[in-house]
């Protein structure tokens, strides 16, 4: 891998109050890799994919984008980030919700449509063509005038799985896409990220789904209190855990198998 | 005692306070409308999360709350000319006083609205990469301005009642052609029992069309 990382970060921590939910984190991100990060909860697994489009802002450390750090750096070491600057950085880098967060006030299409509107300022005709290439992409080429109310949960998802690739982003970050999802309605969302799987995109995606994880990934990461504890390729953290801490946490799902 | 009720004066005074229900109208728009921009510009100000500009909204807002809006009237028509030398019609007077007071109501009703919007839908506007003008005009204020008519609703009617102090600035609204009716015709009785009844008739007129409106909008919310 001689490229350079698309995403890459630098001791990055992250505190809230008292509390220190990333301890340190280096990480780079390769074109084309599939990450999966596993852990418990309080791992700090979400606050990482959330720093990385800086839903979060890092407390101390970098994040570079294509070679070049993010924010500018103050005469005290601090790094200041321009809202904006932001803006246009997560333009480029997409992100899918636990909770989907669709525009309630907008229906499907509208939803899809949205940021190539606002934010990249394409006319309406060519941002509703797209929009409704990217809905029959998820499955939902007939539901594009349906309010999110209207939809099931993992309709709805898949709308903002869409949703988020109606910007064309260099890398998706998938936070918990299906957690809050009844459980038969987590296939047909899993289904929509495999294909984009299979088109090569690069992806990170925080998960409890193993059995998904071990096939989707090329990557996987185990985070436990702040910091990354185990990295590799599925076969190896998932079938020959090293840690003690992942045995467990693997464990926990074996459990009550059958 | 025995009071002889004689209503024909209303009838013949009616023209006189038509025209000043319409000049009452008039002022509650324009004041209506002022107060929801500056009212807009203050919350944002105040929720800007910039100490310059959170503090002179903060101050703004909670002085014309805290004080007397007939102050407000008098200050702007008698005082403030002396400032700027300039001297204000009691409509333009009685408006930027409107304006100002109301606004300060206004911008806490914003600021609950936008407050209530869940963090989710910034965080979903903010990451497609929406600056955060857009975040507000496509995504909170749209959502924000649904659950805020009723209390907006609430404050703008407060604010037509309101207008009836800019008869002490001799501006010829609802209750000032009804102190002109009276000094002609000698019946207060019958003239502002009309006035109350007028008031009535229209603000809860407007109540019943703005409860439609409502259904209307949570409907489209599903």
């Amino acid at each position: 891998m001689t490229e350079a990382p698309l995403l890459r970060t630098e001791a990055l921590v992250k505190r809230f109050g008292d509390l220190t939910v990333l301890d340190g984190i280096d990480l780079a991100v390769q074109p084309g890799e599939r990450i999966a990060i596993l852990g418990s909860s309080g791992s700090g697994k979400s606050t990482l994919l959330r720093c990385l489009n800086f839903m979060e802002l890092p407390t101390a450390g970098r994040v570079h984008f294509h070679g070049a750090p993010v924010g500018t750096a103050g005469s005290r070491g601090e790094v200041r980030y321009r809202e904006r600057d932001l803006a246009d950085l997560r333009r480029r880098i997409g992100m899918v919700f636990q909770q989907f967060n669709l525009f309630p006030h907008m229906t499907a299409l509208e939803n899809v449509m949205e940021g190539p509107r606002t934010v990249l300022g394409q006319p309406r005709a060519a941002a509703e063509a797209a929009a409704r290439a990217e809905l029959a992409r998820v499955g939902l080429a007939d539901r594009g005038d349906a309010y999110p109310a209207r939809l099931s949960g993992g309709q709805q998802q898949r709308v903002a799985i869409a949703r988020a690739l109606a910007m064309q982003p260099e890398v998706l970050l998938f936070d918990e896409p299906t957690s809050s999802l009844d459980p038969e309605l987590v296939g047909e969302v899993l289904r929509v990220i495999r294909a984009l799987a299979e088109e090569g995109r690069t992806m990170l995606l925080v998960t409890h789904e193993l059995g998904f994880a071990y096939h989707f990934a090329t990557r996987v990461l185990f985070l436990h209190d702040g910091r990354i504890l185990e990295d590799g390729p599925p076969e190896r953290i998932l079938k020959t855990p090293r840690e003690e801490r992942l045995q467990q946490f693997l464990a926990r799902f074996t459990e009550f198998g059958f | 005692m025995e009071y002889q009720w004689d209503f024909s004066v209303v009838a013949r005074h009616l023209p006189l306070l038509l025209e000043g229900l319409a000049q009452t109208l008039r002022l509650s728009l324009a004041a209506i409308a002022g107060g929801l921009a500056i009212g807009l510009v203050l919350a944002l100000m105040r929720l800007s999360g910039r100490r310059w500009l959170a503090w002179p909204a903060i101050a703004v807002i909670e002085f014309f709350r805290a004080t007397p809006p007939l102050v407000h009237l008098f200050w702007v028509f008698y005082a403030l000319p002396i400032l700027i030398g300039v001297n204000l019609s009691p409509f333009a007077a009685a408006m930027l006083a409107l304006s100002v007071q109301s606004g300060a109501f206004f911008a806490e009703v914003y600021r609950a609205g936008i407050v209530s919007v869940e963090r989710g839908q910034w965080e979903g506007a903010r990451a497609i990469g929406m600056r955060p003008a857009q975040v507000m005009r496509r995504v909170v204020l749209p959502l924000a301005l649904r659950r805020m008519v009723p209390p907006f609703v609430e404050r703008a009617f407060e604010l037509v009642k309101t207008t009836a102090l800019a008869a002490t600035l001799a501006y010829g609204e609802l209750l000032y052609q009804a102190m002109v009716a009276v000094s002609r015709s000698y019946r207060p009785l019958e003239i502002y029992s009309a006035v109350a009844v007028i008031f009535f008739l229209v603000l809860f007129g407007a109540s019943l069309v703005m409860r439609r409106i409502e259904d209307r909008l949570r409907r489209v919310e599903r």
